[in-house]
């Protein structure tokens, strides 16, 4: 086994482009889903038109809220691009340059003010069918914070008004008598008045008039509560089940690294194993394998078929090893990571790569020739991949169902979830990560074994 | 069972092969085929195609399983030539060579590289990446490869094949060389004449049965004996030409079975004329 496994490596010693590649194209892959997984959505670039006149202000209980406030909200939630008109506007979303529009009629204030009418926007778009879903789905939430934190200056500015009724004092209106009494002081007065009025028709009318007087301080009181409430009806509180929770650019690393350890582990096992075929030598190199006559003299084999088996295995599981090591302690320059946790990184890599080297050689013993090892395991890879991020909820019961048990059968969603928990402490623990990764290792060899009962 | 008994032979048997079957599923591809090989000798399979030639290689070389019958050797004891060669392009001759010394667990692994070198006059091509040789050279290595750990038997399935007439006969040079070394050679061929030219004994095999196992001489004799009337044959051969020895008493020496003239009287043209007649004669075209 030794010997084939110096054999093997002078050959990829003098496969250098070959190598590269192996080596460059999955890691290219991997950093870009890690890269596209880190990053949030980032804001639409959005034109504002803004065509309200400076100024403009809602009134609110005696105090004004500036529309403009309303701008800088939205301002916020977008990359906004001020524009001076709805025109010009459109001609940016034609050129390509903005997504949409958004354009702030100038009676805004007015309508938002009136009891009558509601206030209304323009957005404006253009686009396919998938950049329409995309920009009405950033603007409806870009639109929906921005609508929330003018209600709560609205809200703000009423809750204060309602204050000052409670409290008393200068409510600061045009025409509005100083010093006023507040609600909630009326009666603590009417108490003391009542207390000198001998019982009769008058006494029972202030102590009517104390008793509305105390019920409606109580409701004035409550209803700050209740404005609050409408702001904000449904408040999030987040509650995290099982494990630890893992930072997004974390799980990014996890994931690039677990992509580019199944490409080179499944590619170099597939290729390795299919290449002894191409070269006519695995029937010269399994002869005598199968025990095949009743001997008179003892013989034997070069190698036996799980020998060869393993040999490339680990010729492949090491390689990939290697280079998924390489590339998470080169990550960790950069992004943190709990270097005490390495033996359990080592652990992960190591059973996800022998697991990959598994699959890798069972898909080799398939073939009949290196083209069609590699076609294979690209068509095996990249589906495996995409099918162990999609998160649960994301498609339909029936499907994920499917999904869950295409990811259950092959390595890379165990061998994810292995690094994951070695990363990053995840659930489910490592332990049984590693495990499965033990148990799909043997069938995917005992499925090799099979494979490679066909010599020519 | 073949028509012919084996040619008496002086030197001792190192290859014994025991009623052997070969069944894929419902087909038998190899019916009850025995025979034996001395040290030296140089023996032929032939037959059309799908007469159960490779299998019969490959069953002496290990690489399939006998539905039934024995060989009395072990793989190992087999050196195995395929018929593509089994060499890794990547890999120098010398680097070829070395590998499956290795792997053969020869005692002196680089002395057996040094001693194919030399036998089959690569020296100077050691160093080269076996993808940049020729077919020719190619071929000596994987026959090279078959011999690394010195076999008694050496088993080859269309060695010639795909290789120019200079190469052809460098390579039987060689082959002949090895057994006149005492290596008993088996190898199968579809071109006849290399059997007329280079064998000392030819097993014919058609339909998975050995149909004939002898000297070329006598397989031309035998031939002849099969051929038909003039008025009843479709031979358009003349009077016999050739100097070929009479039925059943063929020369041993492969120089000495060029044509003849069989017990009837009827020429036999050439060795694939006869090898023809004989199949034709026995219901196999």
């Amino acid at each position: 086994m030794i010997s084939l496994l110096r054999k093997d490596f002078l050959i990829l010693r003098r496969s250098r482009l070959t190598v590269a590649l192996l080596v460059i194209y999955p890691v290219a892959i991997a950093l870009l889903i890690g890269l596209a997984l880190s990053r949030g959505p980032t804001k639409p670039r959005v034109a504002i038109v803004d065509e309200t006149t400076p100024g403009a202000s809602v009134q609110v209980g005696g105090r004004s809220v500036d529309v403009s406030e309303y701008a800088k909200q939205l301002f916020d939630q977008v990359e906004a691009v001020p524009t001076a008109t709805r025109a010009q506007a459109i001609a940016k979303i034609q050129s390509g340059d903005v997504l949409a529009a958004v354009v702030i009629p100038h009676d805004i204030a007015a309508r938002l003010s009136s009891d009558v009418s509601k206030a209304h926007l323009e957005v404006l778009y253009n686009g396919d069918a998938l950049e329409q879903s995309l920009v009405q789905s950033s603007l409806s939430s870009a639109l929906a914070q921005a609508n929330l934190g003018f209600s709560e200056q609205i809200q703000q500015a009423a809750a204060q008004g309602i204050g000052l009724l409670l409290r008393g004092g200068n409510l600061g209106v045009l025409g509005a008598p100083a010093n006023l009494v507040g609600l909630s002081q009326i009666p603590p007065l009417l108490r003391g008045v009542i207390a000198h009025q001998p019982p009769g028709a008058d006494r029972a009318a202030l102590e009517r008039t104390l008793a509305f007087a105390t019920f409606a301080a109580q409701n004035l009181a409550l209803s700050k509560t209740v404005l609050s409430t409408i702001s904000q009806p449904i408040a999030v509180h987040s509650t995290l089940l099982h494990g630890r929770r893992t930072p997004l650019n974390t799980f990014a690393v996890v994931v690039a690294v677990t992509v580019s350890l199944m490409f080179i582990c499944l590619l170099l096992a597939a290729g390795a194993v299919a290449l002894e075929r191409e070269e006519h030598a695995l029937a010269r190199l399994l002869r005598g394998a199968a025990g095949n006559r009743r001997l008179d003299r003892p013989g034997g084999v070069l190698i036996s078929r799980e020998g060869l088996l393993t040999e490339k295995a680990l010729l492949a599981a090491s390689c990939s090893f290697v280079v998924a090591f390489a590339m998470l302690a080169g990550i960790g320059a950069f992004v943190h990571l709990e270097w005490t946790r390495l033996p359990l990184w080592l652990a992960a890599l190591a059973l996800g790569a022998v697991a990959f080297g598994a699959l890798g050689v069972s898909i080799g013993a398939l073939a009949r020739e290196v083209r069609a090892a590699s076609l294979l395991a690209f068509l095996l890879s990249l589906p495996l991949a995409f099918l162990a991020l999609v998160p649960s909820g994301s498609v339909g019961r029936g499907l994920y169902d499917a999904i869950s048990v295409v990811s259950f059968v092959f390595p890379f969603k165990a061998a994810l979830q292995a690094l994951d928990a070695a990363v990053n402490q995840s659930s489910p623990g490592l332990p049984i990560s590693l495990v499965h990764l033990a148990v799909l290792a043997v069938v995917f060899g005992a499925l090799a074994r099979v494979g490679l009962r066909r010599l020519d | 069972m073949s028509e012919s008994p084996a040619p008496a032979r002086t030197s001792p048997s190192v290859l014994g092969v025991s009623n052997l079957v070969m069944r894929y599923g419902e087909r038998e591809a190899l019916r009850d085929v025995s025979f034996e090989a001395a040290a030296g000798e140089l023996v032929a399979v032939i037959g059309p195609n799908g007469a159960g030639k490779t299998t019969l290689l490959s069953i002496l070389a290990g690489i399939q399983r006998p539905s039934a019958g024995s060989v009395n050797r072990a793989p190992r004891e087999v050196g195995w030539v395929p018929q593509q060669p089994a060499l890794y392009s990547k890999l120098s001759v010398a680097e070829n060579l070395a590998l499956f010394a290795r792997l053969e667990r020869v005692a002196d692994p680089d002395g057996a590289v040094e001693r194919m070198l030399e036998q089959t006059g690569l020296r100077e091509r050691a160093s080269e990446q076996l993808a940049r040789l020729s077919g020719g050279n190619r071929q000596r290595v994987n026959v090279a490869i078959g011999l690394l750990s010195r076999p008694p038997v050496l088993a080859l399935d269309e060695p010639s094949t795909a290789l120019d007439p200079g190469q052809r006969e460098r390579l039987w040079s060689f082959i002949r060389g090895l057994a006149s070394e005492g290596t008993c050679v088996v190898f199968s061929t579809h071109d006849v004449h290399e059997v007329q030219r280079y064998c000392t004994r030819a097993l014919v095999l058609a339909d998975g049965a050995l149909l004939f196992d002898g000297t070329p001489a006598a397989f031309l004799a035998q031939a002849a004996a099969d051929r038909p009337g003039r008025e009843g044959g479709d031979f358009e051969g003349g009077p016999a030409t050739g100097t070929g020895s009479g039925p059943g008493t063929g020369g041993d020496s492969p120089e000495d079975s060029r044509g003849g003239r069989g017990a009837a009287g009827y020429p036999i043209k050439d060795f694939e004329d006869a090898f023809v007649s004989f199949l034709r004669a026995r219901g196999h075209e």
